[in-house]
């Protein structure tokens, strides 16, 4: 078995006498799609904020490949290669698309122009930007230049999954990245984050559609009360057992280790 | 982006520099060329909404119709508004205007701009209120400020009588003409001078009705034995009753005031304030008005200072001082 | 999804796109329709002199108005801009009238306003406070701090360093230039560049739109925040000098409307006030849109009343019209 891209063991996560994450565990391995599923207030977002360092846990450890990290910020996560595509997208929606794919990375002319005048190197972004929405093979936008807020819904997020493909060189975490969404754009958005994994870099899918989940996992992670109470293939389990998981309906092993986990060596 | 911003920039600079520069022709041979049409007369006004302003635009408008002239009306947006005056003299020398008549909102911040109209060869008279120095215009129609107050002071003086004075001061804007005028008038008026024991407070009101009462109602908190309030005018003068009413006093302190506005002559008719000074803006603008057609038929200028004339009112006369009733007052009063 | 444009109509989308790139696109429209209306209808306005009068008339405005610019892009607003300046113009002229050196007096100038900028932006960033609160109550405090500095005195200002703007020189020969005009024309452009031509212009852009997003994307929202209420301290500074070079009299009652009048040049030259979307051109092209109002009204012989509602009902124009604009691009 190789190591994990990223591991987390007994994350721990407390808000007053609330505990969100309560010993939360993780792995993701490259070159697969995640999905994370659980009922709402199972702390499936402050397992998320935690790996992508919105928040940091008060216990616990964060690895990558194999070597312990502390993220303190959003920052720190990202320069790590860890990217998010939020629900909420995180789009500016006055600015092209150009302009969203660097945001907050914004390139600079090479030289006096950019180091002194700090003047931004539109021309390489706008190319860079268009060379990644093609591989990708985003072609339902007009042109680079076009401004966000005047893109579908699905255009937008498109937008935003090139963004986190584009920087991202550990992992791709989604949130809900359908939701939103219509049957047929819902498609576009599911091929692309196929595409990503093909290129080899793993995704974690946080989402609420169970037929969405069993299309595209390759493994899926069940968060119950603020940690981990499983994990399972699609092949291996059906969607009522999935969702008996994620309510406590059914439990699996005593010592809280799923037994799926040797079965997926 | 970058490349629909610099066509934009084009298209300004083109806009302007370019209606610039097919007109330079233009520019000389209008500056002198508006000798037929009715005489254009400028007024600028310290605000548009106070009634003596406006009463002050009306005379003039409906003094010029009948002498073949035209008043364009510019204001202020505000007691102190400079830089709006400054424009709007600037835009009426632009015009073409004959004259200027002008009250301005500070006596030295707009000198400039009366220099280069009268370097253009316009005709600048102040109203109401003068410029520092006095030759920054050509003449000055006023009242008198300094007699406004003075009349105010020794109408208070001889109704308090044999009884000393304990004094409350409604002055106006801090460091405006005016206000410096009248309050040294109404002083000179009681035979007092700034800092007399008699004095027992004052205060900026701004001319304004709310601060006026607000500011009586401190003083009156801290010393309620005052028998003489002076006003720097009538919405100050209201202001002040109010504050006194609602203290209990009305009737018992010797109010006066400055202006000569209706409301202002039918609340001392009312007996809300025993005496007012009118001032006479229709006059002003009406002088005004005939300086600029003279000057613009034969070049005559007038110069100096021209006293419109202050007017003591009253319906309880008091030996040794003119004075004219409410009745006559409210044919005369404006606003 | 190119049925999307489809729907819309492509000329018409491309219209509202165009817009919506370049917002001071509409405002350019109506500066240049006034332009034509008053050179038709008067004999006076089209005149060299005039316009270099009316480009005089609108610097101080413009000037408030920049920085005014950088501050609703960023979704707020400052209502304490003129009262800053207009303290800005007391200390230099008092300064300079008890004997220190005109440089010494503009250094200080300059400190206080950007400081005051800087209380403004560390209360929003920091505190969180809502920038209409914390400028409304800085407006208040600095007003009084004026009026208590000036001694109820307005001090005029005969030196020629503080007045220095306000000279100039003559262009061909003929169109009257003066310093203050530009040093407008540096300081709009230097900001037009910080602003579309640099990350910080960028970020600026992104916080106004969405500071969530923004935070997310890695932008340091709060530090970006609070150099735009700085630097916009700065420029009221230069306001201040601005209003020197016009009229040498610092006043404590001047400029009482100069907040709401900045905040309508920036509206009229189609900068949002829900933040993110607007430009330093649209400004200029707002401060010279009421500039030429007045001037043009005035020359028409129409009486200053009438100027006010003509710009009043420019600036809702100016506000619809940027709705119908995003409207259509949908």
């Amino acid at each position: 078995m190789s190591t994990p891209a990223l591991q987390a063991r007994g994350l721990v996560k407390r808000y007053g006498r609330v505990t969100a994450l309560d010993g939360a565990d993780f792995d993701l391995y490259a070159g697969e799609v995640l999905a994370v599923v659980g009922d709402n207030g199972a702390g499936k977002s402050s397992l998320i904020k935690a790996l992508s360092g919105a928040l940091v846990p008060d216990d616990g450890t964060i690895l990558l490949d194999g070597a312990e990290t502390r993220f303190h910020s959003p920052l720190d996560a990202r320069r790590a290669g860890i990217e998010t595509v939020h629900q909420t997208l995180a789009l500016a929606p006055a600015m092209d698309i150009a302009a969203n794919l660097f945001l907050g990375r914004e390139l600079r002319r090479p030289g006096p122009l950019g180091g002194v005048l700090r003047l931004l190197d539109k021309p390489a972004m706008r190319r860079q930007a268009q060379e990644q929405l093609d591989a990708l093979g985003i072609e339902t936008v007009q042109h680079i230049g076009q401004i966000v807020e005047t893109l579908s819904g699905g255009q937008r997020q498109a937008v935003a999954v090139a963004r986190a493909a584009m920087f991202g060189s550990r992992m791709v975490i989604m949130d809900e990245p359908t939701a939103a969404l219509g049957v047929k754009e819902s498609r576009l958005v599911l091929d692309l984050i196929r595409r990503i994994r093909d290129r080899g870099l793993p995704v974690v899918l946080i989402s609420h559609d169970m037929p969405q989940v069993f299309e595209l996992a390759d493994r899926i992670h069940i968060h119950r009360l603020g940690r981990r109470a499983a994990v399972v293939r699609p092949g291996d389990a059906s969607m009522s057992q999935v969702v008996s998981l994620m309510t406590g309906a059914l439990r699996i092993g005593e010592d809280g280790a799923p037994p799926d986990v040797s079965g997926a060596e | 982006m970058s490349r629909s911003s610099t066509l934009t920039a084009c298209l300004v600079t083109t806009a302007l520099l370019g209606t610039a520069g097919c007109t330079a022709t233009k520019s000389g041979s209008d500056s002198g060329g508006d000798s037929s049409g009715p005489v254009k007369i400028g007024l600028v006004t310290k605000t548009d909404t106070n009634p003596y302003f406006v009463k002050l635009r009306e005379s003039a408008k409906a003094h010029a119709a009948t002498k073949d002239a035209e008043v364009i009306a510019v204001a202020g947006k505000f007691d102190g508004d400079n830089e709006g005056q400054v424009a709007a003299i600037e835009n009426l020398v632009q015009q073409g205007v004959k004259g200027i008549l002008i009250t301005p909102s500070n006596s030295t911040g707009i000198l400039g701009a009366l220099k280069q109209a009268k370097d253009k060869g316009v005709l600048v008279i102040a109203l109401d209120t003068e410029t520092d120095p006095k030759e920054a215009v050509d003449a000055t129609y006023a009242t008198n400020n300094v007699t406004a107050g003075e009349l105010q002071g020794k109408y208070i003086k001889a109704t308090l009588g044999q009884t000393p004075p304990r004094l409350l001061l409604m002055d106006g804007t801090p460091g405006g003409t005016v206000d410096e005028q009248r309050h040294r008038g109404f002083l000179q008026g009681m035979g007092l001078k700034d800092g007399d024991p008699a004095i027992l407070g004052a205060a900026p009101t701004n001319g304004d009705q709310n601060k006026a009462q607000a500011a009586m109602e401190n003083l009156l908190q801290r010393d309620a034995s005052v028998n003489a309030v002076y006003t720097l005018n009538e919405p100050a003068a209201r202001g002040a009753v109010a504050a006194l009413t609602a203290k209990g006093l009305a009737g018992k302190v010797a109010v006066g005031s400055i202006d000569g506005g209706c409301q202002g002559v039918a609340d001392v008719k009312a007996g809300k304030y025993l005496a007012t000074v009118m001032q006479f803006p229709k006059k002003m603008a009406e002088q005004g008005v005939d300086a600029v057609v003279a000057f613009s038929k034969d070049g005559t200028k007038p110069s100096g200072f021209q006293d419109t004339g202050a007017q003591l009112i009253t319906d309880k006369p008091l030996p040794g001082l003119d004075s004219k009733d409410t009745a006559w007052g409210a044919q005369n009063c404006w606003g | 999804m190119a049925n999307s444009t489809a729907t819309a109509g492509p000329l018409r989308n491309r219209t509202a796109e165009a817009f919506l790139h370049n917002p001071a696109l509409g405002p350019l429209g109506a500066l240049v329709v006034a332009i034509v209306v008053f050179s038709v209808t008067t004999s006076t306005f089209l005149t060299v002199d005039n316009l270099s009068l009316v480009v005089q008339q609108s610097l101080v405005v413009a000037t408030l108005a920049l920085g005014q610019t950088l501050i609703v892009l960023t979704s707020g607003i400052d209502l304490a801009n003129a009262a800053i300046m207009v303290l800005g113009t007391m200390l230099f002229a008092r300064l300079v009238t008890e004997g220190s050196s005109p440089v010494l007096a503009l250094v200080v100038g300059f400190v206080v306003c950007a400081a005051l900028g800087g209380v403004s932006g560390g209360l929003v960033t920091w505190l969180n406070l809502p920038p209409f609160i914390v400028t409304l109550g800085m407006l208040t405090v600095v007003l009084a701090a004026g009026r208590l500095y000036s001694q109820g005195n307005s001090w005029p200002v005969t030196d020629p360093v503080l007045g220095l703007l306000g000279e100039g020189g003559y262009l061909f020969g003929q169109v009257r230039v003066t310093h203050g005009m530009t040093l407008a024309v540096v300081m709009f452009a230097l900001v037009w560049y910080a602003l579309t031509q640099t990350s910080w212009g960028k970020h600026v852009y992104a916080l106004g739109n969405d500071p969530e997003a923004a935070r997310l994307t890695g932008i340091h929202v709060g530090r970006t925040r609070f150099s735009v209420y700085l630097i916009a301290g700065v420029i009221y500074a230069f306001a201040a000098w601005q209003a020197l070079g016009r009229i040498p009299n610092a006043d404590p009652n001047a400029f009482q409307t100069g907040n709401l009048d900045s905040i309508t040049a920036v509206v009229i030259g189609g900068t949002s006030l829900f933040g993110g979307r607007g430009s330093v051109l649209g400004t200029v092209v707002g401060a010279l849109i009421v500039a030429v109002l007045r001037s043009g009204l005035t020359q028409a012989g129409i009486d200053s009343l009438y100027q006010d509602v003509a710009t009043g009902v420019l600036v809702i124009a100016a506000v619809a019209f940027d709705q119908l604009a995003r409207r259509r691009s949908r």
